[in-house]
């Protein structure tokens, strides 16, 4: 098999840094040492492969992949996009993981005690894969903004949180879609965590009336870039490797 | 001007309730089929891989979640229905992880020299804005380590025995336990490639 080229080298300023004293909980769990950096080995520059047989049908809907006598409350919206590489190649077969809060911003954990009540008819997780494209899509509900102790009167704004694979080890990556015009999104410690503007505006969804469907959902577009791969230029390897 | 490539989209940490998503058992939901994706199955010797990520105060850090990595008994990634991945959330009293797995073969480096059997392991947690990425070594492979691409880059000696795990006196199945230190005077190494 030839081998694979190296996938590129994160540009980690794009990427929040690991203590962000804003966000508390950085604080004690992020190393006070610098990274080892290293050229990726073939084991990095492969990944894991899911078989389209991991996913069930409704695997994709949240509106009624955990419905038990209805399908959940709140407002109906389709989220969709395109996972490219660095290099504006599309990441085919991808898997795509989401998960969230309901309506009123509410997680079906254990841990999660705020006040505002479950949807019976609503888990909160779901999973789908790219196409040959990398399109992707999934259906739910649109999920309420969240209190949380970080300072006193901290909301978290309306957002999913969303974890893709790509085709090798180190283009793993999990982040957060935010939406269009929500006005927590400046006030946020955890968006606020990123360094750049530009960054934070990449994770917010654009509300796109094209795809909506008339009398049943509006669609979001969240289009995901993850680290591309390059060819192996001038690589010392032995014959036959 | 450099040439202009699309920009990595930004983290964003994972959050206390990771499980809901990646690990729904672990969250109490049962939207899926009670998936374990902590026991990788595959043809090889099993073992078991334990262990705890501790905070910079020496306190575990009990809603992380785990992903391994690792090649199959002979060296190879994607070969022999092997899928090699796996993943496992730190228990919610006492933070402890573990994964069933079989032991990985001899991976070449990039230049042909042996690296030492190892699985390499992401972290994810609320408080970690991207991910850690580091390395599980055995202990019994002494020469092997001493000789290991990844371990000879560490410049500090000293540290890279933050990734060696213990073998444990289990007696059903050969155990092996890494404690993760995010931060302190025993910081694990961490890698960046």
């Amino acid at each position: 098999m030839p081998s694979l080229g190296d996938i590129i080298r994160r540009d980690r300023s794009l990427h929040p840094p690991p203590l962000t004293p804003q966000y508390k909980t950085s604080v004690l769990r992020s190393p006070r040492r610098a990274l080892v950096s290293l050229e990726p080995g073939p084991g990095e520059n492969a990944g894991p492969v899911f078989r389209a047989d991991l996913l069930a049908p409704l695997d994709n809907d949240l509106i009624r992949n955990h419905a038990r006598d209805g399908e959940a409350v709140g407002e109906r919206i389709i989220v969709h996009g395109r996972v490219l590489d660095e290099t504006g190649r599309p990441v085919p077969r991808t898997l795509l993981e989401v998960w969230q809060a309901n309506a009123g911003g509410r997680y079906r954990h254990h841990n999660d005690s705020y006040l505002a009540p479950l949807d019976p008819n609503f888990g909160g997780a779901g999973r789908c894969m790219t196409d040959a494209e990398g399109n992707y899509f999934f259906r739910t509900i649109r999920p309420g903004p969240y209190p949380w102790r970080n300072n006193g009167n901290d909301w978290r704004p309306a957002h999913i949180h969303v974890s893709l694979f790509g085709e090798a080890f180190l283009q793993r990556l999990v982040t957060q879609l935010y939406f269009e015009g929500d006005p927590l999104i400046p006030l946020c410690p955890i968006l606020g965590t990123l360094p750049d503007p530009a960054g934070r505006e990449r994770l917010v969804a654009r509300l796109d009336m094209q795809n909506s469907i008339p009398f049943d959902a509006l669609a979001y577009r969240f289009d995901i870039v993850l680290r591309g791969r390059r060819q192996t230029f001038f690589e010392n390897r032995p014959e036959g490797l | 001007m450099p040439v202009e490539y699309l920009k990595e989209t930004p983290s964003q940490t994972g959050g206390p309730y990771v499980h809901i998503g990646l690990l729904p058992v672990a969250a109490g939901l049962a939207t899926r089929t009670q998936e374990q994706p902590h026991i990788l199955e595959g043809a090889g010797e099993r073992i078991r891989l334990t262990g705890v990520v501790m905070d910079g105060s020496g306190h575990p850090v009990r809603d992380a979640l785990l992903e391994l990595w690792q090649a199959d008994r002979d060296g190879r990634h994607n070969a022999g229905g092997f899928l090699g991945w796996g993943r496992a959330a730190a228990d919610p009293a006492s933070g402890e992880w573990v994964f069933e797995t079989i032991r990985p073969g001899v991976v070449p480096w990039r230049d042909g020299r042996p690296q030492a059997p190892h699985v390499s392991l992401l972290i994810f947690a609320r408080g970690i804005n991207i991910h850690l990425h580091t390395r599980l070594y055995f202990p019994e492979d002494a020469a092997a380590l001493e000789a290991d691409p990844v371990l000879r880059s560490i410049e500090q000696a000293g540290r890279r025995a933050t990734l060696v795990a213990a073998r444990t006196g289990a007696a059903d199945l050969p155990t092996y336990r890494l404690v993760i230190q995010l931060q302190g005077e025993a910081e694990t190494v961490f890698l960046d490639m």
